[in-house]
């Protein structure tokens, strides 16, 4: 297993590798020069000279790099020009909302997704399976947003169980805070369930027709300990990648639910620094953002060697 | 003479199916006893390992099988128990294994894992006892240094290994039959025999009653008291090995016969086969069910479909020209 996981791990060094240096590059392939973009039309040639040496944009680009990728290892992203602060602190006030709506929004989704999919496996071919599955296509057409603002008019507006929008810090109080957050965690959950759903389904489907299913019923086990022992451990992997997947997107910041429901999270700082040309932001945040989906999938492929002992035995070897 | 251990009396096993109901199984009449090895032959697509399977219920989960007729083991009729008492009966008096030992273990369990299961469900031993239960058939079955094994996973061992540890899963209970499905199929010819004599020395030693299903014949003479032909979902030919081997009356059992290879005798002589492919079970002749394919079919047996007579020596056979088929191929020997 230890040696599974350094090889993983090592793995990721050119992807990373690469990932800087796209990113690094946003800055040089938009069209116009940054620094007249960030000032605007009325700025002096004066004031868009000083600003280009400030940023170090005359330097060769390569110096550039290894700059920032330098400043990157010590934690400094550069400073925001709009903000007037440091871009770690921006990526940090605004990613404690984003993490709590991702992981409420992912809990929904599993909660919902795992029965769901389990059951229409085992009721496959049958009328239930193939509402369940019309269902789930369904929740993945609609658009998040579209269903949160259902959610908002009957859940907040009609009945007002719920405020209508906003965002309060865990340190407001645990209820405080998820209050504000379930709606969202919904309308985003519910279009992740439909998808991670469909993947337990057919893989459910698959494993249920293996021939050591069979053996553990021709053991007298019951069909539950079947189901849930023998079959879901081996259906997974599929699985746990689109939990992966989805729990990647989420953290990416889901800008739009993000700008319905008016949390300050991830998503709105991006859609922001983009319109205002914010380009260490911009920069800072896709690297983070890439930063966390590749370890989010570096974690799937270790808890796979956990589910199957052939992979882990295998890279021994 | 008493009851038999397995009794299964005018077996139907359909399946519906996109294009309609088809019966895999139909109408079979079969018995087993102790110590007795019944095989059941036949080519693919048969019914034979549908009829083990139907057994022991294993089509239930998918809610679109039915049966009918009697399933009769120590007196009960297993058609009409209860699934929880089915379950009861499942993997502790009736054990089952399967053709390809790969793919019927969990990947993901250990051997030990998978042995200690039907152990600790039936006979509600600890997990300690169950585990020095399951290192104890690991010795019986002859796997050396069983307490490293029973922490290995089954792509760890070889193909023989794990048919031996479906044995040992299959006999952790001391079944009082064993329904052994194709075992040595996937396997080498040498680790066949291995196994066989290992199911055969296990039977002497818990006094089981076997049903063999195979498509071997080799096998079938060298290990079996008792044969049953299949064809098509029927038994059409059944008796003592001996007898069956000497003497087979079924056009069909004689094919079979007259397909394995001789290593004795003329060599130019062209390998018999039985013309065509079993028919498939959506498209069942009217007649006698081998008669497009029989080499004796006459416009009888086209029209009309014999009946499974029982002659002397426990012997029965369905075809309307047994008789004269016999004495042809008397006079041609």
């Amino acid at each position: 297993m230890k040696s599974y996981i350094l090889k993983r791990i090592l793995s990721l060094i050119p992807v990373l590798l690469i990932v800087s240096i796209v990113v690094f590059m946003i800055i040089h392939l938009t069209p116009g020069d940054p620094a007249s973009v960030m000032l605007g039309p009325e700025a002096s040639q004066e004031d868009v000279e000083q600003l280009k040496n400030h940023l170090g944009l005359n330097d060769p680009v390569y110096q550039q790099y290894f700059h920032w990728v330098e400043g990157v290892f010590q934690g400094d992203l550069g400073d925001s020009f709009f903000m007037d602060k440091p871009v770690t602190a921006a990526i940090i006030e605004h990613l404690g909302p984003t993490i709590s709506l991702a992981i409420l929004s992912q809990i929904t989704a599993i909660l919902i997704a795992l029965p769901l999919g389990i059951f229409a496996a085992r009721k496959r071919g049958t009328v239930t399976d193939q509402t369940f599955m019309g269902i789930s296509l369904l929740g993945i057409s609609i658009p998040h947003f579209l269903f949160g603002l259902f959610l908002i008019i009957i859940l907040a507006i009609n009945l007002r169980w719920l405020p209508v929008a906003g965002y309060r810090p865990l340190s407001a109080g645990l209820w405080e805070h998820i209050k504000y957050l379930i709606m969202p965690a919904i309308a985003l959950g519910t279009g992740q369930a439909a998808l991670i759903a469909r993947m337990t389904r057919s893989s459910m489907v698959e494993t249920l027709n293996l021939n050591f299913i069979k053996t553990a019923r021709a053991k007298g086990l019951h069909e539950r300990k079947v189901i849930y022992k023998h079959t879901l451990r081996n259906a997974f992997i599929p699985i746990l990648t689109v939990i992966g997947q989805t729990f990647g997107t989420l953290v990416a910041g889901a800008a739009v639910t993000e700008t319905v429901f008016n949390i300050p999270g991830i998503g709105q700082l991006i859609i922001n620094s983009v319109e205002r040309r914010d380009y260490m932001v911009i920069q800072g945040t896709v690297l983070m953002v890439t930063v966390t989906y590749v370890l989010i999938n570096l974690i799937v492929d270790l808890l796979y060697g956990v589910i199957d002992p052939r992979v882990r035995l295998k890279k021994e070897s | 003479m008493g009851e038999h251990l397995l009794e299964v009396k005018k077996l139907k096993t359909h399946f519906q199916t996109e294009r309609g109901k088809v019966t895999a199984v139909d109408g079979i009449s079969l018995h087993v006893d102790r110590g007795e090895v019944l095989a059941i032959v036949g080519e693919s697509g048969c019914g034979k390992s549908v009829t083990a399977q139907s057994i022991l219920r294993l089509f239930e989960e998918n809610g679109v099988t039915t049966y009918d007729g009697e399933i009769n083991f120590e007196g009960k009729n297993l058609l009409e128990q209860p699934l929880s008492e089915m379950r009861k009966i499942r993997g502790n008096d009736i054990s089952m294994i399967f053709q390809d030992p790969l793919s019927s273990l969990n990947p993901v369990f250990t051997i030990g894992d998978q042995i200690m299961e039907p152990i600790m469900l039936h006979q509600k031993l600890s997990k300690k006892e169950a585990y020095k239960r399951a290192i104890e058939m690991l010795k019986l079955i002859g796997i050396p240094a069983p307490e490293q094994r029973v922490h290995e996973y089954p792509h760890q061992i070889s193909g023989g290994m794990r048919q031996r540890v479906m044995i040992a899963i299959a006999l952790a209970c001391q079944p009082k039959l064993l329904i052994a499905d194709e075992p040595t199929t996937a396997l080498d010819v040498t680790i066949q025999s291995q196994i066989l004599e290992l199911i055969d020395s296990l039977r002497q030693k818990l006094d089981m009653g076997i049903m063999l299903i195979t498509h071997d014949l080799g096998v079938v003479a060298q290990h079996c008291t008792r044969v049953a032909v299949m064809y098509l979902g029927e038994v059409v030919e059944e008796g003592d090995v001996d007898s069956l081997f000497e003497n087979p009356l079924h056009p069909y059992t004689q094919g079979l016969i007259n397909s394995i290879p001789q290593l004795t005798g003329d060599r130019n002589q062209k390998l018999s086969i039985i013309k065509g492919m079993v028919p498939s079970l959506n498209d069942i002749p009217k007649g006698c069910r081998f008669a497009p394919r029989c080499p004796y079919a006459s416009a009888k047996c086209i029209e009309e479909k014999p009946a499974l007579e029982t002659l002397e020596n426990n012997k029965r056979i369905m075809c309307w020209h047994y008789k004269e088929i016999e004495g042809a191929v008397s006079n041609a020997t």
